[in-house]
């Protein structure tokens, strides 16, 4: 190689060395950017678990909190309402929770709950977010065991918040992740492992 | 010749500035230097437990969360709840007083101010020397009076650790008929539960925590910033080598 | 020569001839860089030019940034920018990079006119270039005054209180100035909001906007050099100047060193020293505005106290204001002020030489005394200064019409 060829091939790796650095820099001049788009100390202090006590909630009452801007259910169910629950199977979309986003591992069994007695809930239609009203009337002329009925185009839930077949909504509605404290109380947003 | 007047001027100016900083001192008062060490863990956590009991009856640092001080000051949640948490409930909560604002306008004259930024505002040797300078004082509605910030609405908080102290003054007349009056030193009129090192260990560890609150992030800042311009001239070296080999072929 | 053109090629077919079919791309691109030919003899004052546009940059950038957290009104300013400081993540790396930055581009900008004050770069024909950056300078000053009022500090309310009232100096329309300035009575939160406004859009789109056409009027006319002469005198065989380089690989490539020496001593300032002993982060600012009491010492920040000083130096409101308005115009008359036939300070004669040299002196010692506060001793030397300072411009057409010159050269001057 002559002075040239050698002068050339040097140019060369230190241009692209250079740019490499250039870009690494660049790279990691745009983290501190990019992370300050996350939520905040302030947001993750506001948007922190919420507590319901279960102590004055009578069978078949519910009760609705907001999490992180969210509506959430918590029903204490029945006897008949649990007893409900195996019934209305063949008219559900998806009577074993398969689609996993919309509930945690520990609620993907047949009542949709840590505890079979307690109901934990995302009021939002997983159509298009409308809050689901409550509709528990038994009414065995329409073949109707209750659940959650959506008013904005009519989806209906059953009493584990499972979707019926033939309605807008696709999935299921959503369980927060949640725990108990004690038995008397739940916290809404943290996981049964978390402590 | 040009090139070096203008830097001799620079450097002067540097000088000026950099030696210009320390005179400021309230009111004209001399402060002694606080000595912290900002690093010492022990003297922040201590800090923390002066704050938490003597300070934030009064006063709050409301930009302040539990869980950062327990990140940095190496607390657990448990001693955070056991040992800082009065009266706030989760670790994200911030420093509030327990005394209510309007109620402490009333009783004080004035609202006593928010310490999260306190020693930013002041320097850490006005703040040392503001908790060591109180003294006696007839007239006070305090009872007190302080050197540093005279007329402070602030009574003797830790009166009890310190004990009390009265001020010396000595007056005398200038040429122009003007009086200036010296502040001749301080004499312990009773004491307190510390002696003067326990106190002045007492007082640097709370001043050093007020400093730690009012920036946080300050340590983190500085070991980033090493790596920042370690990085920098690792970039500096190639980007000098790439210069010279395209400008060699300019005669 | 042969071998740079082989690096930078020619437009390839594909992509870039589809754009070029209907872009000017590439043509502008060989005309502003690639084939902008630039003395080779630029030395390092050179660089705070580029250096200023990397930091009108990274004030851009985090300037964004702070505007998606911090809040525009008297109630909630303060505490904003405390969420940014310690609940937004990196929030205080984004606040220090913008306080830093707003000082370093004063520096990098006074540096900058400096060097055209050095080597003549305002003469003819580059007049127009020296206007147009004289008015980002005017802009620069409004936007770093109106961004100070943000973080709704002591010294933020105070300042601002401070140098609004000395437009109503102005005779006859100087109460309504005011009135309009504040959009309210007194400084408030209307304030506040306004100046929000011309702080995020009004003046950084004027000021980009004008930014954009002083690189045109330069490219228009070339660039100067240390020695002062006209390198397009002297072309070789292909129309290029002898005494040019092309701006790219080689200025782009020295540039890019000056930038990172310049991000070295940047952010040893944002990570070391973002207060800068009370000069970039000034102390009182870290206590919320109280309407109730001044803070013992009002100061603007440092850049503006050159100018600061000749305006506590006239011991008269309206004087003061109007000596304080033509010091910080004056400037802009240089082009017909210096009547030397020579531009670079290396063929000048002693007389400028010196008054250079005095200004130097001066600008800084106005800096200096404008920060302390307004006893005898510094009043005394500030009124000196003042006249030094007026002195330079205003003797200028005598001093460098009966200076001597030295022969210029035919060539730069340039040791490779």
């Amino acid at each position: 190689m002559n002075e040239d060829d050698l002068d050339s091939n040097r140019r060369h790796f230190l241009t692209v060395a250079t740019l490499v650095t250039g870009a690494a820099g660049a790279g990691m001049v745009a983290v501190p950017f990019l992370s300050s788009l996350k939520p905040s100390a302030r947001a993750q202090a506001l948007g922190a678990p919420v507590e319901v006590p279960l102590g004055s909630m009578a069978p078949g009452e519910m009760v609705r909190v907001l999490w992180r801007g969210k509506l959430v259910f918590v029903l204490r169910r029945t006897e008949s309402m649990l007893e409900k629950l195996p019934l209305v199977v063949d008219e559900l979309r998806d009577p074993d929770s398969e689609v996993v986003e919309q509930q945690p591992d520990y609620a993907a069994n047949a009542t949709r709950s840590v505890k079979p007695e307690y109901l934990v809930i995302e009021g939002s239609c997983t159509h298009l977010g409308c809050a689901p009203l409550m509709d528990f009337e038994v009414r065995p002329a329409e073949g109707w065991e209750g659940g959650f009925f959506c008013p904005c185009h009519g989806s209906k839930f059953d009493l584990a918040g499972r979707v019926f077949k033939g309605v807008p909504a696709p999935t299921n509605l959503r369980v927060p992740p949640y725990r108990f404290v004690r038995d008397d109380l739940i916290l809404i947003g943290q996981d049964m492992g978390a402590a | 010749m040009v090139k070096f007047r203008m830097m001799a001027s620079l450097l002067a100016l540097g000088a000026v500035l950099l030696s210009g900083e320390s005179i400021a001192a309230g009111g004209g008062a001399t402060l002694e230097h606080a000595n912290i060490e900002r690093d010492n863990t022990s003297s922040l956590q201590r800090g923390a437990r002066n704050f938490m009991n003597y300070c934030s009856g009064c006063h709050s640092a409301q930009y302040v969360r539990f869980n950062t001080i327990g990140k940095h000051l190496e607390l657990s949640d448990e001693q955070l709840r056991d040992n800082l948490m009065f009266n706030a409930d989760k670790s994200f909560e911030t420093i509030q007083a327990s005394m209510p604002a309007s109620d402490a306008k009333r009783w004080y004259g004035v609202a006593p101010p928010d310490l999260s930024l306190m020693a930013r505002a002041k320097g850490v040797d006005y703040l040392y020397s503001f908790l060591k300078g109180f003294y006696l004082e007839a007239d006070s509605p305090t009872g007190v009076n302080n050197l540093v910030l005279a007329g402070t609405s602030m009574p003797h908080v830790l009166g009890g650790l310190q004990g009390y102290q009265t001020a010396n003054f000595s007056e005398h007349e200038n040429e122009d008929g003007s009086v200036t009056t010296t502040f001749d030193g301080f004499e312990m009129l009773s004491a307190g539960s510390m002696d003067a090192e326990q106190y002045d260990e007492f007082v640097r560890d709370t001043v050093n925590f007020l400093a730690y609150i009012s920036e946080p992030v300050r340590s983190d800042r500085r070991k980033l910033g090493v790596w920042v311009l370690m990085f920098l001239i690792f970039f500096y070296i190639l980007a000098s080598m790439l210069k010279k080999q395209i400008w060699k072929d300019v005669k | 020569m042969a071998k740079i053109e082989a690096e930078v090629g020619k437009p390839q077919g594909g992509l870039i001839k589809w754009i070029d079919d209907r872009f000017p791309m590439t043509s502008t691109l060989k005309y502003h860089v690639t084939e902008y030919y630039a003395a080779k003899s630029f030395n390092w004052w050179y660089v705070f030019g580029v250096l200023a546009f990397v930091v009108l940059a990274i004030q851009l950038v985090t300037g964004i940034f702070l505007t998606m957290n911090y809040k525009p009104a008297a109630a909630d300013a303060f505490a904003s920018v405390e969420y940014i400081m310690r609940d937004v993540e990196w929030g205080w790396l984004i606040r220090y990079m913008h306080s830093t930055g707003a000082s370093f581009f004063f520096i990098v900008v006074y540096l900058h006119m400096f060097r055209a004050m050095l080597y003549g770069s305002y003469k003819k024909p580059r007049e127009l270039i020296w206007l147009i950056g004289m008015l980002i300078f005017f802009v620069l000053m409004a936007e770093g005054f109106a961004g100070y009022l943000l973080p709704w500090g002591q010294m933020s309310y105070w300042g601002a209180q401070v140098i609004i009232s000395l437009f109503g100096a102005i005779p006859w329309v100087g109460d309504a100035l005011v009135e309009i300035i504040r959009g309210d009575y007194s400084i408030s939160d209307i304030t506040l909001n306004r100046f929000f406004a011309l702080h995020v859009i009004v003046l950084p789109l004027i000021l980009i906007g004008l930014v954009f056409v002083h690189i045109v009027a330069l490219h228009e006319v070339g660039s100067n050099n240390p020695d002062g002469i006209e390198i397009k005198k002297n072309k070789d065989a292909n129309g290029k100047p002898i005494d040019g380089i092309a701006f790219h690989p080689y200025h782009t490539s020295k540039d890019l060193v000056g930038i990172i020496v310049f991000l070295m001593i940047f952010s040893a300032v944002v990570f070391f020293a973002p207060e800068m002993g009370g000069m970039f982060l000034e102390h009182a600012n870290f206590e919320p505005a109280n309407l109730t009491a001044t803070p013992e010492h009002i100061a603007p920040v440092w850049y503006y106290t050159p100018y600061y000083a000749i305006l506590r130096a006239v011991p008269d409101k309206l004087w003061g204001f109007i000596l304080f308005a033509m010091a910080v115009v004056l400037p802009v008359f240089l082009p017909w002020l210096d009547r030397c036939r020579v531009r670079s300070i290396r063929y000048r004669g002693w007389m400028h030489k010196t008054a250079l040299s005095v200004f130097v002196v001066t600008f800084i010692s106005l800096g200096w005394l404008g920060l302390q506060p307004a006893t005898d001793t510094y009043v005394v030397l500030a009124r000196v200064f003042s006249v030094l300072y007026f002195a330079f411009f205003l003797l200028m057409p005598f001093y460098t019409s009966i200076d001597k010159t030295k022969p210029l050269p035919d060539r730069v001057t340039y040791h490779g």
